[in-house]
């Protein structure tokens, strides 16, 4: 602990607080054993599967998973990738909830100063906008992924069927934040899409009047258009993200090899 | 037996003092280790330790080969006079029930809890209650009566099978279930010395009471190997979308407006193939058979239409190609609407008309 004369230099006393720090009561509670963060974590094929098993993501993934899935040439992480955006988009939506009232009067005023007068602002609107349009591509990239490995095959058919209900809740998602801005953009794209949603045989025009909260777009379509994109629309989908990892994880992992 | 608490040593007594006719006070005692023990009656089937082959080879079968779908478990003739002894004071105690079988031959399959602890292949099931001594570290005192051992069994097994102390193998610690089957030594009275009457009890599917996980695949830790990937996945999505959102500036056109129609309206770009499909069709049939038939019905029941059982590529060439042609045209169409869309919604050419997309107005944006 000492150096040469006698006095506790400086590196020993940060590594001395650093192992109290880390040895500590409340450090040791929050860290299971096996985390690679704990004091004194050795690599060993014992530890490695602890990390794993002794910890929320447990929840999330075996032990060990098959060697090919592993490989990036296998899933290019397509549905891992939509999953990360939708984090992403989660957490810049949180950030824009802050500045926006679901109004017709101020909307567009919101947003406006959003993107000038806060920090950040501008950055985390273009996050959320830029990754909602990556997320659409990635799922829809995923699902063709899936697809052309013939990964829906038994035992995954209703894997497949739950994934058509993500790529569905999906576009709900994407296509309800468009209308927030409440500009131009926004709200003739929002009618010309609720339109064709009114073209559907039997159900049509009562599913665009249940969306529209109307026969067109007016101020409480903004209202519902909000309610489901913050809300509803994330709520059921985070469900059916749970039903879907599960039942990866339930019929044997990733398929294949091919 | 010190262990085991006093209700169920009291079940015991109860079911055992039933059988035997003895009141089960004097039972309870004996069981405490309080009374000398009982003599038992020339005619009543002594336990003996349970056999370990049929446990052994059941587990052994189902562990190595799949072909072997059932094993028969039989086991012996249940003797008379278990019929003829008069009811003892507990008899008429619906919970006995199971502790009064076990004291017959014929016992119950006690299933142990089901413990995961990984995906891996089950590749040491504990061995049942009374396999004696093969690793299952749960052998029965032999000369303990069949009841309590029976039900010390199915109370013990749930907490020594999910301590998962077993687990940091990384391999499963799944069990099987077993069959007790505690034999009289004394045959019943009426059979000839030597003669074991054998009776089919019932017969035990293999699959029903273990899954065997067949082949054995080639498998990595996920830590570090899958969760590094994910680990860079991340922070490649997380930085590809802040520099996008660096460079390319969201729109934001005027206000809304409701009496002023954009030249052209174009729905999200998502949707514009959609869009696009309408402009050729009468909407009902656009609108109608492509986008809800085949989207979303079509798309769900795909697995349930596609009965091939191969996923080579090789072997499914004409799915491989359906789902090219789709893709290529759904690229098609949204390409088209996005760039060769002008003014009402006509067909232009974006280098001489310029292009008709709003969601990229703001392309290139240095703030
Ligand atoms: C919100 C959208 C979605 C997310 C976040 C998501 C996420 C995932 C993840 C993380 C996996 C693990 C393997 C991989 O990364 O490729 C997976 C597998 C799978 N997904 Fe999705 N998915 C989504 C949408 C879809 C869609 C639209 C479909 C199909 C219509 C689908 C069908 C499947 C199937 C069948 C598997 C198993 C693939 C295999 O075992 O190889 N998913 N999904």
């Amino acid at each position: 602990m000492a150096n040469g004369n006698g006095k506790t230099g400086l590196r020993d006393r940060i590594k001395e607080t650093n192992d109290k720090l880390w040895g500590s009561q409340f450090a040791e509670s929050i860290l299971r054993p096996g985390s690679p963060f704990k004091k004194g974590y050795s690599d060993s094929p014992r530890n490695r599967s602890y990390v794993v098993m002794n910890n929320v993501l447990y929840h999330l993934h075996p032990v060990k998973v098959k060697r090919h899935g592993v490989k990036l040439s296998y899933t290019l992480c397509l549905g891992g990738l939509s999953f990360f955006l939708f984090i992403l988009l989660t957490i810049t939506g949180i950030f824009l909830m802050f500045y926006y009232t679901p109004s017709a009067e101020t909307a567009y005023a919101d947003i406006e100063a959003l993107s000038t007068n806060v920090a950040f602002g501008s950055l985390v609107r273009n996050m959320h906008r830029w990754g909602a349009h990556l997320m659409v591509l990635s799922v829809f990239l995923h699902m063709s992924r899936v697809f052309y490995h013939g990964a829906y095959k038994p035992p995954r058919e209703f894997n497949w069927v739950v994934g058509v209900i993500l790529l569905f809740l999906t576009l709900l998602l994407s296509f309800s934040g468009y209308l927030l801005p409440w500009d131009q953009l926004a709200l003739w794209a929002v009618t010309v899409g609720t339109n064709m949603a009114g073209f559907v045989p039997v159900v049509g025009n009562q599913v665009k009047f249940a969306l529209l909260a109307g026969v067109e777009v007016s101020a409480s379509t903004l209202l519902r258009f909000y309610v489901l994109h913050v809300l509803a629309l994330p709520f059921i989908l985070v469900i059916f993200l749970a039903v879907h990892f599960w039942r990866v994880r339930k019929d044997g992992g990733i398929s294949g090899p091919l | 037996m010190t262990e085991i608490p006093e209700s169920l040593l009291r079940r015991s007594a109860e079911a055992k003092a039933k059988a035997l006719g003895l009141p089960v006070e004097q039972v309870l005692a004996e069981m405490k280790g309080e009374a000398p023990p009982i003599p038992p009656p020339s005619d009543e089937p002594q336990p003996e330790p349970p056999r370990s082959d049929d446990v052994a080879a059941m587990e052994e079968a189902a562990e190595t080969s799949e072909e072997i779908e059932e094993a028969v478990e039989s086991v012996e003739e249940e003797p008379a006079p278990a019929e003829e002894v008069p009811a003892g004071p507990a008899a008429e105690t619906p919970e006995i029930e199971p502790e009064q079988e076990a004291e017959v031959p014929a016992a119950p399959p006690t299933e142990a809890p089901l413990i995961e602890s990984s995906e891996e292949a089950v590749s040491s099931p504990v061995a049942g209650d009374g396999a004696e001594g093969d690793g299952g570290g749960q052998a029965e005192p032999a000369a303990e009566p069949a009841a309590a051992a029976v039900a010390t069994a199915v109370e013990d097994k749930p907490s020594s099978a999910g301590d998962g102390s077993s687990a940091g193998n990384g391999a499963g610690n799944g069990k099987v279930a077993a069959l007790v089957s505690p034999r009289p030594t004394v045959p019943p009275k009426g059979t000839p010395e030597g003669v074991r009457t054998q009776r089919l009890l019932t017969v035990v599917k293999a699959r029903a009471i273990q899954t065997v996980k067949a082949e054995p695949t080639d498998k990595v830790n996920t830590w570090p190997h899958l969760m590094l990937m994910e680990f860079g996945a991340l922070l490649a999505i997380t930085g590809l979308l802040v520099i996008m959102s660096v460079v390319i500036h969201s729109p934001l056109l005027d206000p809304a407006n409701f009496n002023a129609t954009p030249n052209p309206s174009k729905a999200p770009w998502y949707f514009l193939g959609l869009q696009e499909l309408l402009s050729y069709f009468d909407p009902q049939i656009a609108g109608v058979t492509v986008p809800t038939i085949t989207g979303i019905i079509g798309f769900m029941m795909v697995p349930y239409v596609d009965k091939n059982p191969s996923t080579r590529p090789s072997d499914r060439k004409f799915a491989i190609a359906l789902y090219s042609v789709f893709l290529a045209g759904a690229a098609t169409l949204t390409i088209f609407g996005v760039l060769f869309r002008g003014l009402g919604f006509n067909f232009s050419y974006p280098w001489k008309d310029g292009v008709y997309f709003d969601d990229l107005k703001d392309w290139v944006h240095f703030e």
